[in-house]
């Protein structure tokens, strides 16, 4: 019994000091401006105000960049699913000629971090008119061999005789893939939107690439922007990181299960 | 196998995987390959204007980042991440691993997801998060070392500590990935193993060392071979809490090809930056692959 109640403690310490940054995010963020800045520096706030998220919002800009992300990152999304879904399903369920060859080349490129061809991707952009703009910033979600490989994994599951049958009474492969795989792969299409919805929303380098007009900031590229100009306001600036971390904890944290077994499912080799 | 396929089915396979192909050929493929060539070009802010501005240059952009300090310095720096920070995501991640599996812990799944969650917050606002808490003057480390009676630290003003500080950003933010690999790892330790030990008398430690450890010893390899990648593609960080200071300390490989890219506009320097980071990429990759398989041939 002790044993237990002191492991327990151990691990309760431990987790602990993992959520001390972001309760101290949260803290801060609802002090008043300048009270962080005193020393020793306060742990909770004296006075609780919500002025730095008006203020946020009211003369930085922050709605703006709160909506650009969310556009941003459910496009992304929905492009991901058009994009990933029908090649995964074909990769693992699918018969034709070139497809073996094709999946151990995709494979391959896994080796291959996305920053490598970053500089010839923006002048690509750049003759395709479509930097600085949303199209820019979700090229390249539409590209994303790790979804593919997620997709392939569970549609690897799918009976191949439940297909047959479908194709025994007359049902065309369009038909099949919309009414009898894509129902049944539900759990990896959430999982698999899950993924894109939070790798593109906490995105840092590539819109910082495309995009040079302010209006157009993510939430991140914004913040990495205020924290130049107005470093000195910790307390806006706590509040600036809750608005862009608190949306993904919590879509986290609703939906943890499903994320945390969607990753092992995706290291998976396939 | 293919054989069996009818037509409609052929068909349909390649129609189905034909808009992803195009995608990851035209946004990914082809941008890769081209880095090499513009690896090879005086690509600048007047090529940029004008094509006509372009030329070949061979490997002179090679030569010139050998022989700049800066880009020295910031593979040395890359280096003393790789260095600092391998090992501890390993210790620390094996560590939770161990304790969120431990059957004597209570509400286990939610310390997994706890230690999970700095996993998923954005980079840039933790990174906020942390240079004030690493901030001379009022943050919450310098208060600690205060109470224990320490003098404080400039962790991010220093060019000594700048590197250990974010060090241990970058590993409190991502350890709980690598746990979830140890953990995986820990569910293939068979239970009748572990008892049979502990009947046999062996304690906590000597189970650990011989029943725990070298079941979990290829997920370690994974997770050191992970963390050496992750630690190559370091950029928003420094960029957020030093702005690669002080004194260039904190200059990585991927800042300079940003810095080269981006804000000097060579990009033919910045795509020689890109070559030489894939190079190490893939021989954190491959090395230790390549090592094991001639190990095992040589004991076979």
């Amino acid at each position: 019994m002790t044993a237990r109640l002191g492991m327990t403690a151990l691990v309760a310490a431990f987790a602990a000091i993992t959520l001390a940054p972001l309760l101290w995010m949260v803290s801060v963020s609802l002090m008043q401006p300048g009270e962080a800045g005193q020393f020793p520096p306060p742990l909770i706030p004296g006075d609780p105000t919500l002025a730095n998220y008006h203020a946020l919002f009211a003369s930085q800009g922050m709605g703006m960049f709160l909506i650009n992300s969310l556009l941003i990152s459910t496009l992304a999304t929905l492009l991901a699913l058009v994009f990933t879904l029908p090649a995964g399903y074909a990769f693992a369920r699918l018969r034709y000629p070139g497809r073996d060859t094709t999946v151990r080349v995709l494979l391959a490129l896994l080796l291959i971090p996305g920053q490598i061809g970053m500089l010839p991707l923006f002048l690509e952009l750049k003759a395709l008119g479509l930097v600085n703009s949303y199209a820019g910033v979700l090229v390249p979600w539409l590209a994303g061999i790790v979804g593919i490989f997620l997709v392939r994994q569970y549609a690897l599951s799918i009976p191949l005789d439940l297909i047959e049958a479908a194709r025994i009474d007359g049902a065309s492969e369009w038909r099949i893939f919309r009414h009898i795989v894509l129902p049944i792969m539900r759990p990896a299409v959430a999982t698999l939107a899950l993924f894109v919805f939070l790798g593109s929303w906490n995105d840092f380098l590539w819109p910082l690439i495309v995009l040079s007009d302010h209006d157009l900031y993510t939430l991140p590229v914004a913040l990495a922007a205020m924290g130049r100009e107005r470093a000195q306001d910790i307390e806006l600036m706590m509040a600036g990181s809750v608005v862009t971390t608190v949306p993904v904890l919590i879509l986290f944290l609703a939906l943890q299960r499903q994320f945390i077994g969607g990753l092992l499912a995706g290291s998976v080799k396939g | 196998m293919t054989g069996l396929a009818s037509r409609a089915e052929r068909r349909a396979g390649w129609l189905l995987s034909a808009p992803a192909l195009i995608a990851i050929a035209l946004f990914f493929i082809l941008p890769t390959v081209a880095s090499l060539a513009l690896s090879l070009t005086d690509f600048d802010i007047y090529a940029l204007a004008d094509i006509g501005n372009l030329r070949f240059v061979g490997l002179a952009n090679y030569s010139a980042l050998l022989s700049d300090p800066l880009f020295w310095t910031a593979l040395g720096n890359t280096f003393w991440f790789v260095l600092l920070g391998v090992p501890l995501v390993v210790v620390v991640a094996f560590f939770a691993a161990i304790l969120v599996n431990e059957r004597m812990v209570a509400w286990r799944p939610a310390w997994r997801a706890v230690f999970f969650a700095p996993y998923v917050t954005t980079l840039v606002a933790a990174a906020v998060v942390w240079k004030y808490m690493l901030h001379a003057r009022y943050g919450l480390f310098n208060h600690a070392l205060g109470a224990i009676g320490l003098p404080p630290v400039d962790w991010l003003g220093d060019p000594r500590w700048a590197i250990p500080a974010i060090t241990v950003f970058v590993v409190w933010k991502s350890f709980g990935y690598s746990m979830l690999i140890f953990l995986a790892a820990l569910q293939t330790v068979p239970r009748e193993l572990d008892e049979a030990a502990r009947i046999d008398g062996a304690g906590w430690w000597s189970r650990l060392r011989h029943v725990t450890l070298p079941a979990v010893a290829p997920a370690a390899g994974l997770v050191a071979v992970l963390a050496v990648i992750a630690m190559f593609q370091l950029f928003a960080e420094p960029y957020v809490m030093t702005e690669g200071g002080p004194a260039q300390s904190t200059i990585t490989v991927l800042y300079l090809m940003f810095d080269q890219g981006f804000q000097w506009w060579n990009l033919g320097i910045g795509a020689a930056v890109a070559v030489v980071l894939f190079a190490c990429i893939l021989a954190a990759a491959l090395i230790p692959a390549l090592a094991l398989r001639i190990y095992r041939r040589r004991r076979a």
